[in-house]
């Protein structure tokens, strides 16, 4: 049984599953930017007195986070037709980015409207209230439910493999299983994957909580 | 992609001559979804009481618990219940598509479940429970009479985003061959090579089961940050 496990975890599988992780981090790292970008836009939006601006946010938001993010995948590669990671970045984009909208919404909404009134009263534009006195504070209370957001899609990204054929981490193991089919094989797979995703997103976790705890020791 | 075919009443036609299929469909996400539920809200109940003992190990159960669960892929979860239970019990446990569903969804979930419960009860402060206890009053009783009431109004709007997830998630079985809706959408537009139609009544049957859930949320947090 050793054996088999020994044979299983060899050097070619090993490079071939870190070379999945490699694309899972990567997809992950250009998604979580995007989102991050055009969450902020459309939470702005959203917040903001312009009426027609703030109608298309409100429906973009609600109708796109309401349906599953592997709707979207199914969209953006049938209907749409775009392809390999063209497609996953793009329909993960449009499902995190709406998800996030809300987050940082929520953020915002949380600072006092007291401190826009004494900003604008001390002469600052609403953009830089917004970026020098909302936000700064928004980010401290938000940040616990952005980083479980970005979990999510290092999670999520597992299913672009069955969609689209997208050799991350979790497609590189389903490779390895067809080539070993053997019990011992592919339950090592699966204990190997598992950790590895539990290993980062563990550990990224962690670090928001000790941010978030930092933090609040900060401000009392 | 010709985005014309919306107003195209026969492809339309063509989609509802095989409604009843698409039905289907719907009904057995919505069965995974009370089944997944249930085994998340028993689980989360459970686990989220743990996790505020005074007990070292029950804590730490939970944590291993909910960090496992918060942190590894559905999907993940999904193949090794359904390709690699069977294996390892030599096919003797070989649950259906449902059932792995409803199991991986639940497990899933409670984690998330449970840590909202968690964070319910730590947000009424421990002065209550030791005034309570010292009052006499017994674990159960300070729970049950003093602290989960109060604790009930910051856990629901969370919850209720937990259940719109949960709904939304159950759509992972498509992946290992589950016939619920989003299979249906999926197979069904690739045999016809009819796209808008099944897409949009899908994305609209989601939308329906979870707006409402999602607008409850929002109104209900907002509601609860002004009642302080």
């Amino acid at each position: 049984m050793i054996k088999d496990i020994l044979e299983v975890l060899s050097p070619t599988n090993l490079t071939f599953l870190l070379n999945g992780l490699g694309l899972t981090l990567y997809l992950s790292a250009i998604i979580i930017v995007l989102s991050t970008v055009l969450g902020t836009i459309l939470a702005v939006m959203r917040n903001g007195k312009n009426a027609p601006l703030r109608w298309m946010a409100s429906i973009y938001i609600e109708f796109v986070r309401n349906v599953p993010n592997l709707l979207w995948i199914f969209t953006i590669f049938l209907v749409f037709q775009l392809k390999s990671t063209q497609a996953g970045l793009t329909a993960f984009t449009v499902f995190t980015s709406a998800a996030l909208a809300e987050i940082i919404r929520g953020g915002l909404n949380s600072i006092d409207t007291g401190q826009t009134e004494a900003g604008l009263s001390q002469g600052f534009t609403q953009f830089q209230i917004l970026i020098y006195i909302i936000l700064p504070q928004a980010i401290r209370k938000m940040l616990p439910s952005i980083i479980s957001q970005f979990v999510t899609v290092i999670k999520d990204t597992s299913l672009l493999y069955s969609v689209i054929a997208l050799q991350e981490l979790f497609g590189a193991s389903q490779i390895l299983m067809g080539r070993n089919f053997e019990t011992t094989a592919v339950f090592t797979l699966y204990v190997v994957i598992a950790l590895v995703y539990f290993a980062i997103n563990f550990a990224i976790s962690s670090f928001s909580r000790y941010l978030a705890k930092s933090w609040a020791s900060s401000m009392e | 992609m010709d985005f014309t075919q919306v107003f195209n009443a026969d492809l339309w036609a063509s989609f509802f001559q095989d409604w009843d299929q698409f039905a289907q469909g719907f009904l057995f996400s919505l069965l995974i979804s009370i089944g997944a539920l249930l085994t998340a809200l028993f689980l989360g109940v459970i686990f989220g009481a743990m996790s505020t003992t005074k007990s070292k190990v029950l804590r730490f159960l939970s944590r291993v618990y909910v960090e496992f669960y918060q942190n590894t892929p559905l999907l993940v979860q999904f193949v090794i219940i359904y390709y690699g239970l069977p294996l390892i019990s030599n096919f003797v446990l070989m649950p259906s598509i449902y059932w792995t569903a409803v199991i991986c969804v639940g497990l899933y979930h409670g984690a998330y479940i449970a840590e909202v419960i968690r964070t319910g009860i730590e947000a009424v402060p421990v002065g209550q429970t030791e005034a309570a206890l010292s009052q006499g009053f017994t674990y159960i009783e300070t729970m049950r009479l003093i602290i989960l009431p109060q604790a009930i109004r910051t856990i629901l709007p969370p919850m209720a985003n937990q259940v719109v997830n949960l709904i939304k998630n159950t759509s992972t079985v498509a992946i290992i061959g589950g016939v619920d809706i989003m299979f249906m959408t999926k197979h069904w537009s690739a045999v016809h090579s009819n796209y808008i139609p099944p897409f949009l009544t899908a994305a609209i049957l989601y939308f329906i089961l979870c707006f409402p859930l999602a607008t409850f949320a929002r109104r209900w947090e907002a509601k609860n940050k002004e009642a302080y």
